[in-house]
């Protein structure tokens, strides 16, 4: 492929688990020119979910019509958007936040908020529902920036365990660079 | 005084083993101050192995102190090992680290909490030191670039576990 003209795309794949989605979807990319960067590929319950960033020199629509036959025959679910690539930008995380407690509607949204208020920027967060149906536990952890330090993370944190009756933890990450 | 150029992955000579160092010379000296001024010009700060300048022999330079949040951490502060020898490892826990030769990247690594290790100083003179935490995770990772491994070798998973809550 020519990098005269290089574009980058954000690509979303959403579609029941089945094998080989993986290495259909990046073939069908790599024979039409594109080249991957940072991704993101995980079972989510029964579906599997894929984001990743595509260089790839032509227009959505021919991103599109690189992709058709394996969302096609596979049946994925496809989103394209234009993005600005900003590699090699990565934000050391200085905090690990872990959450666990009895699943029920409005933890993320709870916890989120009012870190997001003392201050946190998520960089990466994964979730997953564990236990069984009766007694389905969350559990939670998030990396992130303590952009006004650590001190009101902590405070909210006390106050959120204390008055939602879940686990929550804070530690600082250290990140020896040698 | 002079900062040297800092070879990153995939540079062949980062999975080399390095050699012991059996002259204590003017060189030495000389390479070691260059060596330091590399270490405190890095994003890091904190550690640096001459194999990361391309020099294959056994030489690291630690300094922690200088690191924002170690509190009241016990350390050496600034540590020239020359042929270091790791004798003891106690305690395992997993932490954060990256490296000058792996830019924009960082993972967790399991690394001994405790160490005790030997090495010869500037001189020639052989040293004893006992340390912990942030340090001992320091001249482990250094000690690892003396034989050819990064921490990339060493990651363990970012998803799915917790880190130990600080006593």
């Amino acid at each position: 492929m020519t990098k005269d003209n290089p574009k980058w795309y954000m690509v979303t794949l959403v579609g029941k688990d089945q094998t080989s989605i993986v290495s259909h979807v990046t073939a069908a990319l790599y024979d039409a020119g594109g080249n991957l960067g940072e991704t993101s590929m995980m079972r989510l319950g029964g579906n599997f979910t894929i984001m990743m960033m595509v260089e790839f020199s032509g227009s959505i629509k021919n991103l599109h019509d690189a992709l058709s036959s394996v969302t096609d025959s596979m049946d994925l679910h496809l989103h394209i958007d234009k993005i600005d690539a900003k590699l090699h930008e990565h934000i050391i995380p200085d905090v690990r936040i872990s959450v666990y407690g009895a699943d029920r509607a409005g933890i993320v949204s709870k916890v989120t908020s009012v870190l997001a208020e003392a201050g946190l920027n998520i960089l990466d967060l994964e979730s997953d529902v564990a236990g069984d149906e009766d007694k389905p536990l969350y559990i939670m952890h998030i990396e992130g920036e303590a952009s006004e330090g650590i001190k009101p993370l902590e405070s909210v944190i006390q106050i959120i365990r204390d008055e939602e009756g879940i686990d929550i933890e804070l530690i600082e990450i250290d990140t020896m660079i040698g | 005084m002079a900062v040297l150029d800092i070879i990153v992955y995939p540079d062949v000579r980062l999975k080399q083993v390095a050699e012991e160092v059996k002259n204590f010379d003017d060189k030495l000296q000389s390479f070691i101050q260059d060596l330091d001024d590399t270490m405190v010009a890095g994003p890091g700060g904190v550690g640096i192995a001459a194999t990361q300048v391309g020099v294959m022999q056994r030489i690291v330079i630690v300094d922690v102190s200088n690191y924002p949040r170690l509190k009241n951490a016990k350390h050496h502060g600034h540590l020239i090992l020359i042929n270091p020898e790791i004798l003891d490892w106690q305690g395992m826990k997993k932490g954060r680290e990256g490296c000058m030769s792996v830019p924009d990247f960082t993972g967790n690594v399991i690394r001994a909490e405790n160490i005790v290790l030997n090495a010869l100083d500037e001189n020639g003179i052989k040293q004893e030191y006992e340390m912990e935490g942030f340090e001992a995770r320091a001249v482990q990772h250094e000690i690892d670039h003396l034989d050819g491994l990064l921490f990339l070798d060493r990651l363990v998973s970012r998803r799915n576990d917790l880190f130990k809550r600080k006593k």
